[in-house]
């Protein structure tokens, strides 16, 4: 059995990632349309259910009952019309403020300035490229907030690279599938400064509870500072080249990029800024230089079923390794 | 008298005293009716019990964030075996499995049309069900995660082409469910034969009891929705085994397509496994309310447009797919207008008991739970139709309350109401009441605390099929009340079996009608003989045991 | 019952349906709805494959082809109302002409079958043209093959004289599964060579 990691347990913080506490603009429309759906919901269930326990009450047998039928009601075309007409207008009612809303959060569209982020799910991570800033990152998506002074609206392109997998961090915005052969559009545009954890929503294989995403949400200037670190190319630390080396004569160049280096693969994430992230393999674990010794001995201990195999390497060179991706900051 | 089919079983003597081998050929080489009817529920019981026992399983493991007690590999085959078995071995052998027993005695007919049809389409399903455990032998066998699929009910395309799912897991899932496919339609095109050709002088349609005419709906409704299941599960073994690529995303293929082709059967299946539970509480609310359904015909027209409407929703299981507005509008709407005919069938219920003398009956208890159950679930239905609010709670563990709660509290306690108030007909013996009312109890708590706060869950942003979650979510909480909830269900399943096997053999002596009720089939002994009837009734109106009991003040004045 | 103020229906005035009609039409709905899935499947994908051939390149028109199964509608029709009459030596000559349209027919798809496959190098795995083509022409003529066998196991028993007219309500039922087939080729030539090219 595998043993949990106890080094290598998610941060302990308590984050809410509930649909009710909506901080942004297409998760507020949808709390506002809950909001009233619940209200409708509700009331019938008071006045359906109350009128079910009433009747159940009220027309109970009774201990002197005389054993007699009761009188036989076969109908009544005026009730049996009520009961049809007033569920009829809810409906229509409903369909109309549903359908409304349908359009405001899918007909919106990108204002100049917007931010342009490709989302591509992968079993069981996330690409996230900005294709006009030529950045590109894994499973951590940084954008900036809206404030006062106007919205700066993100807007993802989502694509898969294999299977079916779904956008969602419940306070931004709800889900958007993310599906091979197809582009899908979603917008957020947050209010608050924040991190915000969401998941992938659609069953996409063994580590589908691993693939973990989070948004941090920095206001402009941070978001700007943020943007410029990323564009770095990869640090060159001659103090690790030992580590370097191993990565760049091992298998990993084939499936890992690290911009500046010989290593372009596309099939894992791209390593350039790995130490920037918080969590490693999509949340799998915290980022340190323990759970990374850990994941490169061996994925399948930290999340099994990883698509990375394990490369066998001695102790020795596996610390060469490790400390040469730390130092990709 | 005997205008029917002349083929009469020839009487056996009672089963007492011969060996078992002989009862079980009996048994298998059977095409009686009842004894199939028997089998379906029998077979279906047996494998709630399995699906039960996984569900437990994974309730285990949800019980607290990072628990290993089992691996994901083995958590999604228990989520993929449980809801397939659920629906396709539990729900749709139990609802045909009634269907099969009571339609012929309720329209005054010997047996169905096809009898040999009936028992083909029986074995079918349960050859269907075996295949699909088979596939625990395969691989490394049971305690290497074996090959069970571990692809979800409903096995979206790509993943279960070759390039994401090595191995045949796939292939049992789709197997298995094409056989039981045919033997649904098989029994769907014998429901509508025995429905329409064989009832008894004087049963018109609009004289059938809602029980036949609602079978009768979903018996048609199968034959429309299975059928599109089955020609998506044919591409799928193109695909698998020939190398076609319908759902192959890397050669241009769709993903969607199958979504569309599975949910045109998805949606469709789950009003024909409702129905048969509204069929089951029109009969049995009148009874122990003592009153006539009321409003017979609009009862009939809900259902038939409940079966229209049923056809054009199903994309409400894809509002997350990025459909058009004007698409999800309409799916939205249209979801939203079966809560019209579905209101009135509530509505009529409720009618049918206002005025009565209602009867406690562990049969009649069932009902009471169901109707409030199903409102709930009615009710957060409508809130998944409502595309917006759906972004947020598809694929959400609001969606598994949603539907436990219409499958479990809806489907399930008919169900159980069906067993109480049709096992002395059956098998000449009553169910034990005290039994019966703690079954009752320690299902409606187990059941309520495992599955009510999943919509917390769900709301708190837990997605489905996962096989942990991190501790730092605000999720354990509710998932420790939902596994907790199953230590009480599973006490109730328990009273239940108890009752069963302890009723076989010691139960009260039923009569012919212990319940006072008013249908053909009460007209007969307890167990029915295999040609149901002495003699073959003429029926003047919808209750001919009213007509009877109340020569002085029959039904058919009024209808 | 008692108190009849309304007459009791008899048995001998009670007509239903034939019960083998209504099984036929029902499992003709089922197919219907099968048929359906594969037709949307084949429209959903013309002209989306990644690579050729493409339909315009490698089909022709089945025009032989389609007369002969078309025209064994006729024939089949002939030979129940043959059988109705009690001309059962009528009913195997029309009965049989239908056989051996349908087997024409067969012949001719395996024909064209044959030249996709090795003249123009069409399978099932080449594109999502072969495809869609090789199992909504395939699931049809697995319908002709079943139908075949049912009408043949029919001719045999007539020829071995234990056929007489009150069989007719039975092989009229087949020739409804008959008729189906015959048409659901209507609608997939249509999409296939028509819309599809
Ligand atoms: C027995 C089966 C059953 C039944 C009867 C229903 C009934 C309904 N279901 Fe449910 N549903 C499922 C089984 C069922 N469902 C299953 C299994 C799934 C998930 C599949 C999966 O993903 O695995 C699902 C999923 C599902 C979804 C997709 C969720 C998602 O994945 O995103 C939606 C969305 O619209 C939905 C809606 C409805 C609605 C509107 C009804 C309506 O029929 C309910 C109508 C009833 C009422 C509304 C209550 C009574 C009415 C009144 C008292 C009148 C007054 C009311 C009003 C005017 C509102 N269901
Ligand atoms: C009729 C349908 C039906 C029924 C009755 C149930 C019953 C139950 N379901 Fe079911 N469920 C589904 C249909 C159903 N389910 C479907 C369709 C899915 C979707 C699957 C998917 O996503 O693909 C699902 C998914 C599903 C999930 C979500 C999995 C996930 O998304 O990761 C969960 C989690 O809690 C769950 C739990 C339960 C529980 C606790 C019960 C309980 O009510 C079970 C109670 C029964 C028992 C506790 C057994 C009693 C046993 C004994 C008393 C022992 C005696 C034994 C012997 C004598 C041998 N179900
Ligand atoms: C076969 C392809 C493959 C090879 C070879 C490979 N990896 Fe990976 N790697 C992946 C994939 C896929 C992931 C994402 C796994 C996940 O999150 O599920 C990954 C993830 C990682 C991560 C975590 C990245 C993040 O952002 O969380 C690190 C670090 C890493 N790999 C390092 C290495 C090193 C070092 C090597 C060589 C010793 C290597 N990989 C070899 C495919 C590969
Ligand atoms: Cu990706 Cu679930
Ligand atoms: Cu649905």
């Amino acid at each position: 059995m595998l043993a949990p990691l106890p080094a290598l347990a998610v941060d302990a913080v308590v984050h809410t990632s509930n649909i009710f506490d909506p901080v942004s603009a297409p998760a507020d429309s949808v709390f506002r349309i809950a909001m009233l759906v619940l209200a409708i919901t509700g009331a019938i269930f008071v006045i359906v259910g109350g009128l079910l326990a009433y009747s159940i009450i009220r027309y109970r047998r009774r201990r002197d009952d005389d054993g007699s039928e009761p009188a036989q009601v076969y109908g009544s075309d005026q009730i049996e019309l009520a009961w049809t007409v007033i569920p009829t207008l809810i409906v229509l009612a409903l369909g109309l403020v549903t359908a409304r809303t349908i359009y405001d959060v899918q007909g919106a569209v990108a204002p100049q300035g917007a931010t342009r982020v490709t989302v591509i799910g992968h079993q069981w991570w996330w690409e996230i490229r900005y294709p006009a800033l030529g950045i590109v990152t894994a499973n951590e998506l940084h954008v900036p907030a809206s404030n006062e002074a106007g919205a700066t609206p993100t807007f993802l392109d989502l694509e898969s690279a294999d299977v079916v997998h779904s956008f969602w961090v419940p306070q931004l915005a709800g889900k958007t599938d993310v599906i091979p052969n197809r582009r899908n559009q979603m917008w957020i545009a947050p209010r608050e400064p924040g991190l915000y954890l969401g998941q992938c929503a659609e069953f996409c294989g063994t580590q589908h509870a691993h693939m973990l995403l989070r948004v941090r949400v920095h206001p402009r200037d941070e978001y700007d500072a943020w943007v410029a670190a990323q564009q770095q190319s990869a640090v060159v630390d001659p103090s690790v080249a030992a580590g370097r080396r191993v990565f760049e004569s091992t298998a990993c160049i084939n499936c890992h990029t690290v911009r500046g280096t010989v290593a372009t693969g596309r099939f894992g994430p791209d390593l350039t800024h790995l130490m920037s992230r918080d969590t490693l393999a999509a949340g799998a674990a915290l980022m340190s230089g323990e759970s990374l010794r850990a994941w490169i001995n061996d994925p399948d201990h930290v999340k099994p079923g990883a698509l990375m195999p394990a490369m066998k390497l001695d102790d020795a060179v596996l610390d060469q390794l490790v400390a040469y991706l730390q130092s990709l900051r | 008298m005997t205008l029917l089919d002349p083929t009469l079983e020839v009487p056996r003597s009672d089963a007492d005293g011969r060996s078992v081998p002989s009862v079980l050929h009996e048994w298998v080489v059977s095409v009686d009716h009842k004894r199939l009817g028997l089998m379906y529920i029998a077979s279906g019981l047996l494998f709630f019990l399995v699906a039960g026992l996984e569900a437990t399983a994974m309730r285990i493991q949800l019980v607290m964030p990072d628990n290993d007690f089992v691996t994901p590999q083995v958590f999604n085959r228990l989520m993929t075996l449980h809801g397939t078995t659920m629906v396709f071995f539990v729900g749709m052998p139990i609802v045909l499995g009634f269907a099969n027993y009571l339609v012929p005695l309720m329209i005054g007919a010997r047996d169905m049309a096809y009898p040999r049809l009936n028992a083909f389409s029986f074995w079918m399903s349960l050859f269907g069900g075996i295949l699909l455990y088979s596939s625990l032998l395969g691989a490394e066998g049971l305690f290497g995660g074996s090959a069970a699929p571990d692809v979800g009910w409903f096995a979206y395309a790509p993943l279960t082409e070759r390039a994401f799912s090595r191995g045949n897991s796939t292939d049992y899932w789709n197997l298995a469910i094409l056989l039981s496919g045919i033997g649904s339609v098989g029994t769907a095109i014998n429901l509508v034969a025995t429905t329409i050709c064989l009832r008894c002088p004087g049963m018109t349609l609009s004289k059938m009891p809602l029980y036949v005419w609602i079978n009768f709906v979903v018996a048609c409704m199968i034959l429309v929705a299975i059928s599109p299941l089955t020609a998506a599960q044919l591409m799928l073994l193109l695909d698998r085994f020939l190398g076609a690529h319908f759902f192959d995303t890397q050669a241009g293929g769709s993903a969607i397509l199958w979504q569309h082709f599975f949910w045109i059967f998805g949606h469709p299946e789950v009003y024909v496994l409702m129905l048969p539970g509204f069929a089951i509480a029109s009969e049995i609310i009148p009874v122990f309310s003592r009153k006539v359904i009321f409003g017979y015909p609009i009862m009939v027209a809900a259902t038939v447009s409940i079966g229209f409407i049923g056809f054009s929703v199903w994309a409400h299981h894809m509002f997350a797919v990025g459909m058009t507005p004007a698409g999800n509008s309409f799916f939205a709407i249209s979801t939203m207008l079966v809560a019209i005919p579905t209101g009135i069938k509530i509505f009529n219920w409720l009618a049918t008991m206002w005025g009565g003398k209602i009867r406690f009956a562990t049969p009649m208890l069932f009902c009471i739970g169901f109707l409030f159950q199903f409102l709930c679930a009615g009710l957060t239905g409508i809130m998944l139709a409502v595309a917006p609010f759906d972004w947020q709670l598809t694929d959400s563990y609001f969606v598994v309350a949603h539907f436990h709660y219409v499958l479990i509290g809806g489907l399930l306690f008919t169900i159980f109401a069906a067993i109480y108030y049709w096992f002395p007909k059956a098998t000449g013996r009553m169910l034990d009441e005290t039994l019966g009312r703690w079954h009752f109890w320690l299902l409606v708590i187990g059941f309520n605390m495992t599955f009510l706060p999943q919509h917390f869950a769900g709301f708190a942003g837990m997605p489905r099929r996962i096989y942990t979650y991190d501790p730092n979510r605000g999720f354990e909480i509710w998932n420790q009340i939902s596994s907790v909830g199953v230590i009480f269900q599973a006490a109730a399943i328990a009273c239940f079996l108890v009752n069963v096997i302890r009723s076989l053999f010691r139960g009260a002596p039923a009569g012919d009608d212990p319940w006072d009720a008013w249908t053909l089939e009460w007209s007969t002994t307890s167990p029915p003989p295999a040609y149901n009837f002495e003699t073959l009734p003429a029926v003047q109106s919808r209750r001919p045991l009213w007509d009877l009991k109340h020569p002085d003040d029959p039904d058919w004045r009024f209808e | 019952m008692s108190g009849a103020a309304r007459a009791v229906v008899t048995a001998s005035e009670w007509k239903l349906p034939d019960r083998g009609h209504v099984a036929i039409l029902a499992l003709i709905v089922a197919e219907t709805a099968m048929f359906a899935i594969f037709v949307a499947a084949y429209l959903y994908y013309v002209g989306k494959s990644l690579n050729g051939p493409t339909p315009r390149d490698v089909l022709t028109l089945p025009i032989a082809a389609s007369i002969l199964l078309w025209s064994s509608s006729v024939t089949i029709h002939l030979a129940v109302r043959a059988l109705q009459a009690a001309e059962i030596a009528r009913f195997k000559l029309w009965w049989f002409a239908t056989i051996a349209l349908g087997a024409l027919f067969l012949v001719a798809t395996a024909r064209e079958w044959y030249g996709l496959i090795y003249h123009e190098g069409l399978t099932i795995r080449t594109n999502l043209f072969g495809t869609t083509f090789y199992s909504l022409v395939g699931l049809h003529a697995s319908h002709v093959v079943i139908g075949l066998a049912m009408l043949t196991t029919v001719g045999v028993l007539a020829l071995r004289g234990r056929l007489n007219a009150t069989h007719a309500r039975r092989a009229e039922v087949l020739s409804l599964y008959w008729h189906f087939v015959d048409s659901v080729w209507v609608v997939v030539f249509f999409v296939v060579y028509v819309v599809g090219r």
